[in-house]
């Protein structure tokens, strides 16, 4: 199949092993990716900020990179979620494209390590992914998934709410690092890299914590040296 | 517009939290007390099969209300008043206050017993009756613990939900007449406040109340309670004086069944209520020989024109959307500076006062839009979406303002798009060698940013934009 990537302008920028992941596992499994270089942000961070006008303009240039395309993937829930409320794209987060669209729920990966998963909440709530992530990575091999306490908890990131309430954002961000180490895992996973920033930010601080990663990381990973 | 302190905010939001996070007495107890509350809530809803489309039914009977408030409101008029009720409108605060305080220097009382209500919290009825010399005595046990203590309410449903019992026994022992107990469990703490609300009741004269629903078909009020302190309220003093929102609107007697099944379950965790009372007009020889029906608007009808923010008017205040939010829970609910506080309040003190209000603007901020709200409003009211309308329609600062316009301007073009992250990520080349003794990421960073490092490290731009490596890796030929 060819599947177009929204890798998102996050991911752009700072983590860009997402999209790589992305694209790795998606050609592993057999697809073609095309990457709309007219692409940048989907809207999210100017809508949720309370500027309506940009908003528009970037879902607008978003609606024009992808005309055409028929799937699109992005392993970002939240853009995903934002494109789904004010495009008309066919955008899929990546664990609906790999259970629903290409009806994949093992996809070969191998990642030997003790890993808990963090159910982002546009994922959990306004996507709905239910446990579309957890049964990919209970599919990797060597991976043993950790269930962490109080999942449906945010963990306190919200866009600018984490400058603009930062107090309030450090005590939620404290309760779910607290919850993240006492699974003991190597790493915690998510499907969002700016709650995984946020979260991974405060693990920092954490000796033996567990280490942010994104959840496209560990299903691209074949254990072969990278 | 009227500005009422009650639902105004005084400080803005941000600084008002963190000085009630700086609180750990009061972080425990809320945090105990939301947790209790939302795990009841979960397994009653959880029984209850239609409970989805029950949702769908109250939203629409709801919105069926907002569609016709001026004729739904005649109609409960003209039902109230053929049941030999008196209806007044107050059209603001002041309006309201003003009528009421009449109304209870007409039967020269001298004071007035309460049940719980936040419309007359809305208004700062209280306060307008002892300006006026008249003592309102709070009946409601919660309610009680925070007049007692010269306290406002920090919860819809639990206002004293900043107590724990301890503290609730060292405040009876100082200002509740004849308490003498030494213990501090629930059972002796209610019976000692029953015993001082019996006296009271005995001798009002005049009660006020609030009111979960009036019915338009009847003209019917029911309120909804758990003490029967309302029952007490409305059966014994000779006037009653209910303030009703002009939203508590049902058009038909019919409508009830689903709300009733909803309130509970959603605000107590109960699957039914104690008490609930329904009353039409006055019965000679039967309760209360004199109704006062008191609608006010105070900034309804003017939400009612907003179509998105509208829906904030379906609320039957059951704070299910408190004891859910993460915000709440840590920041309580004197930091939204309103009678209404938690998600709700965020959403309704903005549109009710405005948000040139105070700090009222810095209310739409306070959630991180999780949507934890939405998904147990028994109205469904969708309060992301709200805050995000009032966000995007209320007034924000220069600089954000610009720097906002810069990035989409950056963004909306690829060739700037492409420079500017090559920009970052040469200009942040040196700070990647700050950053390598703390694993990769940053532990300070100047203003405004300092803001996120001040709680957690930052991340620095990656050594290759994804861009970059896929013309790299997908282009070169």
């Amino acid at each position: 199949m060819r599947i177009a990537l929204f890798v998102t302008c996050l991911n752009d920028a700072l983590f860009p092993q997402a999209g790589i992941a992305t694209v790795t596992l998606l050609e592993r499994l057999g697809h073609t990716v095309a990457f709309p270089a007219a692409q940048s942000c989907c809207g999210q961070m100017h809508a949720n900020t309370g500027y309506a006008a940009p908003a528009r303009q970037l879902e607008r240039l978003t609606e024009a990179a992808f005309a055409g395309h028929d799937v699109i993937v992005s392993p970002s829930g939240s853009c995903v979620a934002h494109l789904r409320a004010h495009t008309g794209l066919p955008a899929y987060e990546l664990s609906e494209l790999l259970v629903d669209v290409l009806g994949v729920t093992d996809v070969g990966a191998t990642f030997p390590h003790r890993v808990t998963y963090h159910p982002t909440c546009h994922g959990l709530r306004m996507l709905r992914l239910g446990d579309r992530p957890a049964t990919l990575l209970r599919a990797v091999k060597g991976l043993e998934l950790i269930d962490l306490p109080e999942p449906e908890q945010c963990c306190g990131f919200g866009g600018t709410f984490a400058l603009k309430n930062a107090a309030v954002s450090g005590a939620m961000l404290a309760d779910k690092c607290a919850n993240a180490a006492a699974t003991g895992a190597e790493y915690l996973a998510a499907a969002d890299n700016s709650c995984l920033a946020h979260i991974g930010g405060g693990l920092a601080r954490h000796r033996g914590a567990p280490k942010p990663i994104h959840y496209a990381e560990i299903l691209a990973a074949t254990g072969a040296p990278s | 517009m009227s500005r009422n302190l009650p639902i105004v905010a005084i400080t803005p939001f941000p600084v008002a939290a963190a000085h009630e996070l700086g609180d750990a007495q009061l972080r425990a107890n809320l945090g105990r007390a939301t947790r209790t509350i939302r795990d009841k809530r979960a397994r009653v809803v959880a029984e209850v099969a239609d409970w989805e489309p029950m949702r769908d039914r109250a939203a629409a009977v709801k919105d069926e209300v907002l569609d016709n408030l001026a004729e739904l409101l005649a109609r409960f008029e003209a039902a109230a008043v053929a049941a030999g009720a008196t209806v007044h409108h107050a059209t603001d605060a002041a309006h309201a206050n003003a009528i009421v305080t009449e109304l209870v220097k007409a039967q020269r009382a001298e004071s007035v017993v309460k049940i719980k209500s936040m419309a007359t919290q809305e208004i700062g009825l209280n306060e307008a009756l002892e300006a006026a010399g008249v003592t309102p005595i709070e009946t409601d046990l919660a309610e009680l613990i925070v007049q007692l203590a010269d306290d406002t309410p920090s919860h819809i449903l639990v206002p004293a939900i900043h107590y724990n019992r301890s503290q609730i026994r060292e405040l009876f022992a100082r200002r509740m007449p004849g308490f003498t107990a030494t213990s501090d469990e629930p059972a002796v703490l209610a019976g000692a406040a029953r015993e001082y609300l019996r006296r009271t009741f005995l001798a009002a004269k005049v009660a006020v109340c609030g009111a979960n629903f009036a019915i338009a078909e009847t003209g019917s009020l029911v309120i909804v309670e758990s003490e029967g302190n309302g029952r007490m309220c409305l059966t014994l003093p000779e006037t009653l004086i209910a303030v009703v929102g002009v939203e508590k609107l049902l058009p038909r007697f019919a409508d009830l069944g689903d709300f009733l099944r909803l309130l509970p379950r959603s605000s107590t965790g109960e699957r039914m209520n104690p008490y609930t009372s329904i009353f039409t007009g006055v019965t000679p020889g039967d309760g209360p020989q004199r109704l006062h029906i008191v609608l006010l608007d105070n900034g309804r009808t003017q939400v009612a024109q907003d179509p998105v923010g509208r829906a904030a008017l379906r609320c039957i205040r059951c704070s299910a959307c408190l004891n859910v939010c993460p915000v709440y829970e840590r920041a309580g609910g004197h930091a939204y500076g309103s009678v209404y506080p938690g998600p709700i309040g965020a959403i309704l003190s903005p549109q009710l006062t405005g948000q040139d209000a105070g700090f009222n603007k810095t209310l739409p901020y306070a959630s991180t839009l999780c949507g934890a709200c939405y998904d147990v409003c028994p109205v469904k009211i969708n309060i992301p979406e709200i805050l995000v309308h009032l966000r995007q329609t209320g007034p924000k600062p220069a600089a954000e303002r610009a720097a906002m316009s810069t990035l989409s301007w950056l963004m909306r073009d690829r060739r700037r798009w492409r420079a500017a992250l090559r920009a970052a990520r040469s200009g942040s080349a040196p700070l990647r060698l700050i950053a390598r003794r703390h694993g990769g990421t940053l532990r300070r960073v100047p203003w405004p940013l300092s803001a996120w490092t001040a709680h957690r490290d930052a991340p620095l731009p990656a050594a290759e934009s994804f861009r970059d490596w896929w013309r790299r890796t997908h282009e070169s030929s």
